[in-house]
């Protein structure tokens, strides 16, 4: 321990409001969600008490230490050889026999442990009551009882954490003692190797002497990285019957203690009468798709009025703006990049994509936090298994409403790495809330009529219609990858279905205001003033008189024309690279000959624009089937490469939804020429 | 009987499980060794997976792992409890 800073590692089972602690006790914003794996990186906060500065590590959410999946290494690994002073071991109340199993395996590392037992106002209104005494004398370690979500108990828990650190113990408190066969080979594993392992590590002899027993070669390998000694020699072949013993000796313990500790009384079957309606072969489908439709509605209608608002003002500045930068002795030309150009787009981009991001994020995290998307997950787990991928990429989908780039960082979740990378190839299949306004915009004029309230549920529905596509489409390339590129045989699927919980509303829509809509838009921002350049130069740089914008979308036109599109869109959906919001806009800046972006506040003149400039009902469709599927935006791409580390998947995840996209739009070409 | 033949609603014993090696440790990290409690809960709407309620925890398994999962009826069984 540095002079009063006390370091600690924050570990737990998925979803038991881990993270909640952790952002109650650093203040960082986490975000939290109802549903297993949702910290995927170590997260480092600081908390003060007094004069201490405590320093804390929120490992992966896992259920054993010994079972390898990365994150569990990850936590494993941490918790052995990142020297923390306290360990706190967060457990949920509700099923804490389950969430016990991992409390025995850290005892084995480290007596320094604080077990922390959240969620125990959920767990009292289940009736279910926690003798912490029994616990605390029985485990020889301090339990602290918390409800994170409002507070209660984090204030006891700072203070044993500094009372811990300031009166650190050694050696093992609680031995957990196994089977007589265990304990004998135990006794007879003697081996300076090992001492020297247990000295150099500081961990204890019994713990080594027992991943010595099961062969664990990946803690042997991460030992060595770690502290250099090998411990590989000693062990024996890998022993079915012995790592069954271990598991059953520490499950059998953590039935035991539970016994003793803690009380069911009432019955609370509140839970399984939501599941019977959600899993309801009638009822559930329905449920999940007026859901569904619900939340676009809301973000659809709701997200018009503020983006009108917000551009207004943007435009209204736009003026002042020109004559400062004038003011200040900027030549002409830059004023009109910087402003028309740049400060177009960015401000285009943010009153298009911050209410609608505002409006959904919070709606969505809401559906998280009741513990509405695991069930989903569950319910469609059959068309993902018949497509040999992981029900979890239901989850991953629905993210990707928000943003593909956060779809794709959520496909973390997926543990095996063949079915997480179809997850990431696929999630551009979803339109983003980037892409929303392109389909919204071509549905309502051409589909449903005048902007208004009741045409807005038709939007909405004809939107659904569109999203059932790009299901379909994602299951029929799951399918295809997993049979061809990515062959190979789903991996075990175990989803745990949290309890429903009621979410704290406010907290809630500040949460997802800040962590993702502010994140997302920022990401989108980056890309957007680049482009504004690009947009400008194109539409103000002329050959021979014509502008780069329209040599570039006559020498697109041919492709266009036979995709049932034309030069200008596919140009559109090429500079709207950065965002997609963009792609709207930038047709109209080419179709009027204008040489900025202009607001088109009335859609009946943008309709005129679009039927002027030849479109049909099969344009507008193939607009709507292009925006589906077509190469993801640049933040998303990004994020692909960074999940992936592969430039070769990053351009198939680039290729693939193009070549599709394509080859829909000349498939509906085709039969529109027929039936015509 | 399997795992996956079971019937909603009772309390199971588990008295063998026969995955494979790589996914065992995953089943024993959802409290699923011999002699754990499972009692299966509901179906998904589309007839797989199922949830079983194992050691205060909801968890579902496809049908795939409930099928090499061995148990037998205990039985005084009754409803579930949780």
């Amino acid at each position: 321990m540095v002079e009063n800073t006390i370091s600690v590692a924050l570990s737990g089972n998925p979803n038991v409001g881990k993270s909640t602690i952790f952002n109650a006790l650093t203040g960082l914003k986490q975000h939290t969600g109802n549903w297993a794996g949702k910290t995927v990186d170590l997260a480092a906060g600081v908390c003060r008490v007094g004069a201490y500065k405590i320093n804390i590590t929120d490992l992966p959410g896992s259920y054993s230490l010994l079972s390898h999946s990365g994150e569990e290494d990850i936590a494993r690994d941490y918790i052995c050889f990142g020297r923390c002073d306290v360990n706190v071991v967060v457990c949920d109340a509700t099923c804490l026999e389950r969430n016990l199993n991992l409390l025995l395996q850290i005892l084995e590392i480290t007596p320094n442990v604080i077990l922390c037992i959240n969620l125990i106002d959920e767990a009292a209104k289940r009736g279910i009551t926690v003798d912490k005494n029994a616990l605390q004398k029985h485990l020889k370690i301090p339990v602290v009882t918390t409800a994170a979500r409002s507070g209660k108990g984090l204030d006891t828990l700072k203070d044993e954490i500094v009372k811990m650190a300031t009166l650190k113990k050694s050696g093992i408190g609680f031995t957990l003692k196994y089977n007589d066969e265990i304990e004998q080979k135990l006794a007879k594993i003697n081996s300076s190797i090992i001492d020297e392992a247990a000295g150099l590590s500081g961990l204890p002899t019994r713990f080594l002497k027992l991943r010595v027993l099961e062969n664990d070669t990946a803690f042997f390998a991460s030992l060595r990285k770690n502290v250099g000694t090998d411990l590989n020699e000693l062990a024996e072949n890998k022993n079915e019957e012995i790592s069954k013993a271990l598991v059953s000796g520490i499950m059998d313990e953590s039935e035991r203690i539970c016994k003793n500790a803690v009380h069911r009384g009432k019955k609370d079957n509140r839970d399984r009468k939501i599941d019977k309606i959600i899993t309801h072969k009638l009822f559930g489908p329905l449920i999940i798709f007026c859901m569904l439709a619900l939340i676009f509605w809301i973000t659809i209608s709701g997200a018009n009025y503020p983006s009108n608002l917000l551009n207004s003002f943007f435009t209204s500045l736009e003026g002042g703006i020109f004559d400062l930068l004038i003011r200040i002795g900027l030549p002409n030309t830059i004023c009109e990049v910087l402003v028309h150009g740049i400060y177009r787009v960015v401000t285009w981009i943010v009153s298009v994509m911050l209410p609608p991001m505002a409006i959904f994020f919070p709606l969505f995290t809401l559906l998280e936090d009741l513990g509405f998307l695991p069930r989903i997950a569950f319910n469609l787990d059959r068309c993902f298994h018949k497509c040999h991928t992981c029900g979890k990429q239901a989850l991953t989908m629905c993210m990707g409403f928000g943003c593909n780039a956060v779809g794709v960082t959520g496909c973390r979740i997926i543990d095996s790495p063949r079915e997480r990378l179809i997850a990431i190839l696929t999630n551009s299949f979803i339109p983003c809330n980037g892409r929303f306004p392109t389909l919204i915009t071509v549905i309502t004029i051409f589909f449903v009529g005048s902007y208004g309230a009741t045409s807005s549920i038709g939007a909405a529905l004809l939107l659904c219609l569109f999203i059932m596509l790009s299901f379909l489409m994602t299951f029929a390339v799951s399918f295809l990858l997993s049979k061809t590129v990515l062959k190979g045989m789903p991996s075990s699927f175990t989803l745990e279905l949290p309890p429903y919980r009621r979410p704290q509303i406010l907290k809630v829509i500040v949460r997802s205001v800040f962590d993702r809509t502010l994140f997302v838009l920022g990401r989108a921002l980056i890309a957007a003033a680049p482009a504004g350049l690009i947009i400008w130069l194109m539409a103000n740089v002329t050959i021979d008189g014509a502008s780069l914008l329209n040599i570039a979308s006559r020498f697109l036109d041919p492709l266009g024309k036979a995709m049932g599109l034309d030069g200008v869109i596919l140009l559109a959906f090429i500079l709207g690279f950065p965002a997609n919001e963009i792609v709207i806009p930038i047709m109209v800046m080419a179709y009027t000959a204008n040489a900025n972006l202009t607001e088109i506040g009335n859609l009946g003149v943008l309709k005129d624009i679009f039927i002027s400039n030849g479109w049909s009902l099969l344009t507008a469709i193939n607009v709507m089937i292009f925006s589906l599927f077509h190469w993801p935006c640049a933040t998303t791409v990004q994020t692909i490469k960074k999940e992936t580390g592969s430039t070769l998947w990053t351009a198939f995840a680039v290729i693939l939804p193009t070549i599709i996209g394509i080859l829909l739009c000349l498939i509906t070409t085709a039969i529109w020429n027929i039936v015509k | 009987m399997t795992l996956y033949e079971t019937e909603l609603g009772k309390k199971y014993m588990v008295t063998e499980i026969r995955v494979s090696n790589n996914i065992k440790r995953r089943i024993y990290d959802i409290g699923l060794v011999d002699g754990s409690h499972v009692v299966p809960l509901f179906k998904s709407f589309l007839g797989e997976p199922t949830a079983y309620f194992i050691r205060g925890a909801v968890v579902a398994l496809r049908r795939e792992e409930a099928e090499k999962i061995f148990v037998e009826p205990i039985e005084r069984g009754g409803k579930y409890h949780g």
